[in-house]
């Protein structure tokens, strides 16, 4: 667990202003409001379909999804505008709660294939194979793996668990400004989960920021948020600090629902 | 005169003339495929195994047989076309060429030469009789017959029992595309590979066309793997833009055999590839692998038949095909599991990715399964890009063109990835690139 302390607050990274979206035809996202700032970890909890993944995939530019409504700004700049790839150029990055798996390419290769596409974007030297696999090294010890997770190929045949590691080291790789963990807790065993969570935790930065949607308490008892939202029907219902998560483990999400349903 | 006659006719001044020195094995052998052909006649589109692929192109032309051997490229000009620097046979138009091939007998009494010549010594004549032509189904398929009337020459591989071999060893047949008397000219590559027992080895076979000119290529070839021998047969078709290739590939694995039969097909104009595994005896596994690209108004037609005829055996077949512009894909794979061959393990996979709205594949697997205790999994797809692995791609960094090209790519790359052979594998790798740009 790390105690960040009293700090001041950081600029505005992602600013959500009454987003409203829906998945063929139906209406998931009901005017969601979020601020984040860089320096921060929220976390986004609910129970199933509240639109947990929905937020998380229009944020990363999903083509299922239709924002019919709202706004969201990062960086200042208008998000939604942006082609994914703009996107994750930009610094957002999400770990996808169901990674997809490609046949016949490695994921060397394709961690490669990414870093350079952001290198290349701002400008920097793309990396060669060789000075590639020296800069993944590092990272494949924090998670864990050795280097025969890097000429399979990209999570075809991995384990749930594998899968999700498989996302954290993107992440780690990439290094975005900001990252968004969809469900990355759900399917880990404690020590798998806790691995993540340390990785997660050593990435964080004054500078940048984490949005964490999770359906569990236990991922937070790793990574320490400094705002907890819960999201019901399409909405935020209630912000807190971290003692909200564990209002939310014992209560269950029924009583917002409640809540909810009276505003 | 119709059209099996005027092959019938030439097979009857072939047999007159250059089939002078043959064996009477080998003229009994081509009498009875000459006369199984006129039978059988050019199959046609009103046949099920032919449905998808009319061999007018083939029918409507009349390719003539070359009376005289063309003069060969030198050695400069095939050097792309070679894999490695390893033991090679070269074929022209389905002869030997012994100024671009290297010595027939190698090390460990391994030989790889002219099949005229394996045939008309001892002990090498006495493997050709007992296998030539006795595996590949001639008497179920027109273009086998025809081949086998018309056997004269092909390429011989030998590799005693026991031998592994380091290299592998390469069968380079050539179109030269050049014009007989009546224009355009057909030739009848034909492989034997005699692996024995305990050995390893791996042979390529690469078809070739040497100019853009309209020829047809009617190849058959046969491989024979030893008990507990391992082996791997590579078929790399680069035929030219407007050849037309139709070819049989029969396999035949003892117990206890490993082999992988790796197929890239690029080139031709239309191509139909049989190709025939027979697991023979028990423990016996088979790895059939494939890839098509095809681009323009290309059509390739492979037709598998994977036949289980022992208990305990194991085929994985998979095969891919990349469909851009007109393209037409056909892959039909049969499996016959026969009565008793009890545990047997088969997977078959055939994806299509189309890259354009004109594009087309067609997919057929075919199970027929005589045994209970079988496990046997198939599975196909056919469509464009898959739009979350496109989206993921984009969600880190890549431009989704980049992201198409990485996903098109990994279609062949996915086949790449079984071959054994890192020299082979590395080249054929630069070939799909190549070819998908």
């Amino acid at each position: 667990m790390t105690g960040k302390g009293k700090r001041e607050a950081g600029k505005v990274l992602l600013e959500i202003k009454h987003l409203h979206a829906t998945v063929e035809g139906t209406e998931i996202l009901k005017g969601v409001d979020l601020t984040v700032r860089t320096g921060e970890v929220h976390a986004i909890m609910g129970p199933n379909g509240s639109g947990k993944s929905t937020l998380a995939q229009v944020l990363a530019g999903h083509p299922a999804y239709t924002v019919t409504g709202g706004q969201v700004l990062y960086e200042g700049k208008d998000l939604l505008a942006m082609a994914p790839e703009e996107r994750a150029r930009e610094g957002v990055f999400l770990a996808f709660q169901y990674p997809v798996a490609i046949r016949g390419i490695t994921n060397a290769y394709f961690l490669r294939a990414a870093v350079n596409a952001i290198r290349k974007h701002k400008g920097v030297e793309e990396l060669g194979p060789v000075e590639f696999m020296d800069a993944l090294e590092e990272k494949l010890t924090a998670i864990g793996w050795d280097s025969s997770y890097l000429t399979r190929p990209v999570n075809d045949g991995f384990s749930g668990g594998e899968k999700k590691r498989n996302e954290i080291l993107q992440l780690a790789v990439l290094n975005p400004k900001l990252a968004i963990l969809d469900e990355t807790d759900s399917g880990l065993d404690i020590d798998a989960l806790k691995t993540v969570a340390q990785t997660v935790d050593k990435l964080r930065r004054p500078d940048n920021a984490t949005v964490l949607v999770t359906h569990y308490y236990r991922i937070l008892t790793h990574i320490e948020p400094d705002v907890v939202h819960v999201l019901a029907s399409g909405r935020i219902v209630k912000s807190g600090g971290k003692d909200l998560a564990l209002e939310l483990e014992e209560k269950g999400y029924d009583w917002l629902r409640t809540e909810a349903a009276v505003a | 005169m119709n059209v099996a006659d005027r092959y019938v006719a030439d097979y009857k001044s072939f047999a007159g003339n250059g089939a002078a020195g043959a064996p009477p094995w080998l003229k009994q052998i081509r009498e009875g495929a000459i006369a199984r052909f006129a039978e059988l006649g050019f199959p046609t589109t009103k046949q099920e195994e032919w449905r998808f692929t009319s061999v007018a192109p083939i029918v409507d032309t009349r390719f003539s047989h070359l009376a005289s051997p063309i003069p060969h490229p030198g050695l400069s000009e095939i050097r792309s076309l070679l894999i490695g620097a390893g033991p090679r046979v070269v074929l022209v138009d389905g002869r030997y060429a012994p100024e671009l091939s290297s010595p027939a007998g190698q090390p460990g009494g391994v030989q790889v030469g002219s099949l005229a010549s394996a045939i008309r010594n001892g002990p090498s004549g006495d493997l050709a009789r007992e296998h030539l032509a006795r595996h590949a189904r001639w008497r179920d398929s027109a273009f086998a017959a025809l081949n086998t009337a018309f056997l004269a020459d092909g390429a011989f591989v030998h590799v005693p029992a026991g031998v592994a071999l380091e290299q592998p060893l390469e069968l380079l047949f050539l179109s030269s595309g050049a014009s007989g008397t009546d224009g355009p000219t057909v030739s009848h590559p034909r492989s034997l590979i005699v692996i024995e027992r305990g050995a390893e080895a791996a042979v390529v076979e690469t078809y070739a066309g040497l100019g853009d000119a309209v020829y047809w290529s009617n190849a058959v070839t046969e491989i024979v793997v030893g008990e507990g021998a391992r082996a791997e047969l590579y078929r790399v078709q680069r035929e030219g833009p407007r050849g037309l290739q139709v070819a049989t590939t029969h396999s035949r694995q003892e117990r206890d055999t490993t082999l992988g039969v790796h197929v890239v097909t690029l080139g031709a104009a239309l191509a139909r590839h049989d190709i025939t595994s027979v697991l023979a005896g028990t423990g016996a596994e088979l790895i059939l692998n494939g890839l098509y690209l095809l681009s323009d108004a290309q059509h390739a037609d492979h037709h598998t038949v994977i036949d289980h005829a022992q208990p305990h055996c194991a085929s994985h077949e998979y095969f891919n095909g990349v469909l851009a512009e007109r393209a037409h894909g056909v892959f039909n794979g049969r499996i016959i599991v026969r009565p008793g061959a009890q545990r047997t393990d088969s997977k078959q996979t055939n994806n299509n990715l189309l890259l354009s709205t004109e594009a087309r594949a067609d997919s057929q697997p075919q199970l027929e399964i005589y045994a209970d205790d079988v496990k046997c999994t198939h599975g196909s797809t056919v469509g464009p890009i898959d739009q979350t692995q496109l989206y993921y791609l984009r969600s880190r960094g890549l431009s989704a063109e980049a992201a198409r090209g990485i996903l098109t790519y990994g279609f062949g790359a996915e086949i790449l990835d079984r071959m054994r052979q890192p020299a082979v594998r590395e080249e054929l790798d630069r070939l799909v690139r190549e070819r998908l740009g």
